[in-house]
């Protein structure tokens, strides 16, 4: 059973049609990473995953979009919207801490959905930053600013607030892009120690990451899903000729 | 040759120096006066007792500007109880709406408050605070400090409107985003992650404003009027320190004039003050993203 399959997905902004007829499907407890020039739609894509679209304006989505067996594109209300939303995180490329202490970025989500509080609030803060392996530096200095934290752990701390809600999908958005090679090696690390809970998408613009972590890969160009496969054969023998020249750095 | 070159350069150099000092000194030059004239002529005024007694009888020496202060203060508190939250909300409003119509209508509608002369404010004060509160109590008093409250409730408006908007928008989309994707509402990210993240912006805005309404006199004079004795009844028209200053100066007693100059030191310490304030706020609240 896959976690998310998508059938004749087509997405415009405006008069652009940025998503052209996409269809895949999503395997659970593995890292899908999805490549492809900039403007080729992956970022899009991700964000048809949680509906973060939504927000621009002149968006239209067509198709089928399943998560779990239901059609997430079907949602009308922002409430069912919101409850998708905490089922399917999202990591930005850029870390985005709230200005707000270590422990109120983790605590901030399950506040807001009274999913814990008290002594409870605190065990399931703890848990969401040894699950990051943040805990052991940072459990003396809960209070601390989260912008005094580094960028790496910026971003550490950024997915530990997403555990926080319990999501079943998490969604990465060229989570290592403002990170150095050592820092991305390790958030890299950490996803391998998270697909055995959840199901990651990854978008990159960073082959060798897509190729290092990844269990399968997609190729977008100019809106299309060109390929899609287990990562060792995409990497290895590419069957469209657009996939071969971009994996290789002919493209363009 | 070349030195030649370099010695008229080096005087040019020098010479547009000097220009912009001596400016820049004569453009503050009479603000340092104005403070030291008022410093000078006010500081001898003050005492405790001009803090603790209000006015005496016209022809006694002494008294104080304490009628002043409390009307001030209540005018102040309860301009900010008024303009404060209607001004946050629509300057949150101009910041996430910035290209629809309604926007655009209402900061054209903000431009044109701020530029009101202040009499023509005090006059849309009377008819609209002043003379319906007057109906509404049945009592014969007019004026009241809930009126003048009112009326410079508006201009705090276009002050908070624009400073909130300013603030909000410099407000990184990333983090709305994260609130977002958290499953998080959208008022609720507003209220739990913009404003909390514009709270030095915001903050500052209404310190300006209150700085700014402190010394207004116009529109007082058809609001609050102004009273020789002591009260804090919201419903009855009051002293203020403007207004204070205002009559005082008129009158033709020394001692008047000198309690008028003590006052006007009192105000003016209190905007700068308040001014100093602004400044730590934003230094110490601000967050860098």
């Amino acid at each position: 059973m896959k976690k998310i399959t998508a059938a004749g997905l087509n997405l415009h902004y405006g008069t652009f049609h940025a998503l052209i007829d996409v269809s895949l499907g999503i395997e659970p407890n593995k890292i899908t990473a999805m490549i492809g020039p900039s403007g080729c739609g992956k970022s899009t894509l991700l964000r048809v995953f949680n509906r973060m679209n939504d927000a621009i304006e002149g968006v239209r989505v067509a198709g089928n979009v399943e998560l779990d067996g239901e059609n997430i594109l079907a949602y009308r209300d922002d409430e069912a919207i919101d409850i998708l939303r905490r089922k399917v995180g999202m990591v930005f490329q850029r870390p985005n801490p709230f200005p707000l202490s270590v422990f109120e970025n983790v605590a901030f989500g399950m506040r807001i959905h009274k999913l814990a509080r008290g002594r409870e609030l605190e065990d399931r803060v703890a848990e969401s930053l040894k699950a990051v392996l943040l805990w052991d530096a940072l459990k003396d200095k809960l209070k601390r600013s989260a912008l005094s934290l580094t960028l790496e752990q910026r971003q550490r701390l950024c997915i530990a607030r997403l555990i926080a809600v319990t999501p079943d999908v998490i969604l990465l958005d060229e989570p290592c892009s403002s990170l150095d090679p050592v820092a991305t090696l390790k958030i890299e690390e950490l996803m391998l120690e998270l697909k055995k809970r959840y199901t990651i998408i990854i978008v990159t613009h960073n082959m060798a990451q897509a190729a290092r972590v990844s269990d399968e890969t997609g190729f977008m160009l100019l809106g299309r899903l060109v390929e899609f496969g287990e990562t060792s054969r995409i990497f290895t023998a590419p069957q469209a000729k657009e996939t071969e020249e971009y994996i290789t750095g002919r493209y363009g | 040759m070349r030195d030649a070159n370099l010695v008229i350069r080096n005087g040019v150099n020098v010479g547009f120096k000097a220009v912009i000092i001596v400016f820049s000194v004569a453009a503050v030059l009479p603000l340092a006066f104005i403070l030291g004239f008022i410093a000078f002529q006010g500081i001898s005024a003050l005492n405790l007792d001009f803090f603790i007694h209000g006015s005496k009888p016209t022809g006694e020496v002494g008294g104080g500007i304490l009628n002043a202060l409390v009307g001030s203060g209540l005018l102040i508190l309860i301009a900010s109880l008024a303009a404060v939250p209607v001004s946050v909300v629509t300057g949150v409003y101009l910041a996430e709406n910035r290209t629809s119509k309604l926007a655009f209508f209402v900061r054209w509608a903000v431009d044109l408050i701020q530029g009101m002369p202040s009499i023509v404010l005090g006059l849309i004060g009377y008819a609209w605070f002043v003379l319906p509160i007057a109906r509404a109590t049945g009592s014969g008093v007019t004026f009241s400090i809930l009126a003048g409250g009112l009326t410079l409730a508006l201009m705090m408006l276009p002050i908070i409107i624009k400073s909130t908007e300013e603030t909000v928008r410099l407000i990184p989309v990333s983090l709305k985003e994260a609130s977002i994707a958290l499953g998080v509402p959208y008022w609720r990210t507003i209220l739990s992650v913009v404003l909390p993240a514009s709270l030095s912006g915001i903050v500052s805005g209404v310190l300006i404003a209150v700085g700014r309404i402190a010394g207004e006199t116009a529109p007082l004079l058809f609001t609050v009027f102004g009273n020789y004795y002591f009260n804090a009844d919201i419903l009855k028209p009051s002293d203020a320190m403007p207004l204070l200053i205002f009559n005082y100066t008129m009158s033709p007693y020394d001692d008047l004039h000198r309690i008028a100059w003590g006052a006007a030191f009192v105000l003016v310490a209190f905007i700068l003050i308040l001014n100093i304030f602004v400044r730590l706020v934003v230094r110490r609240w601000k967050i860098r993203f």
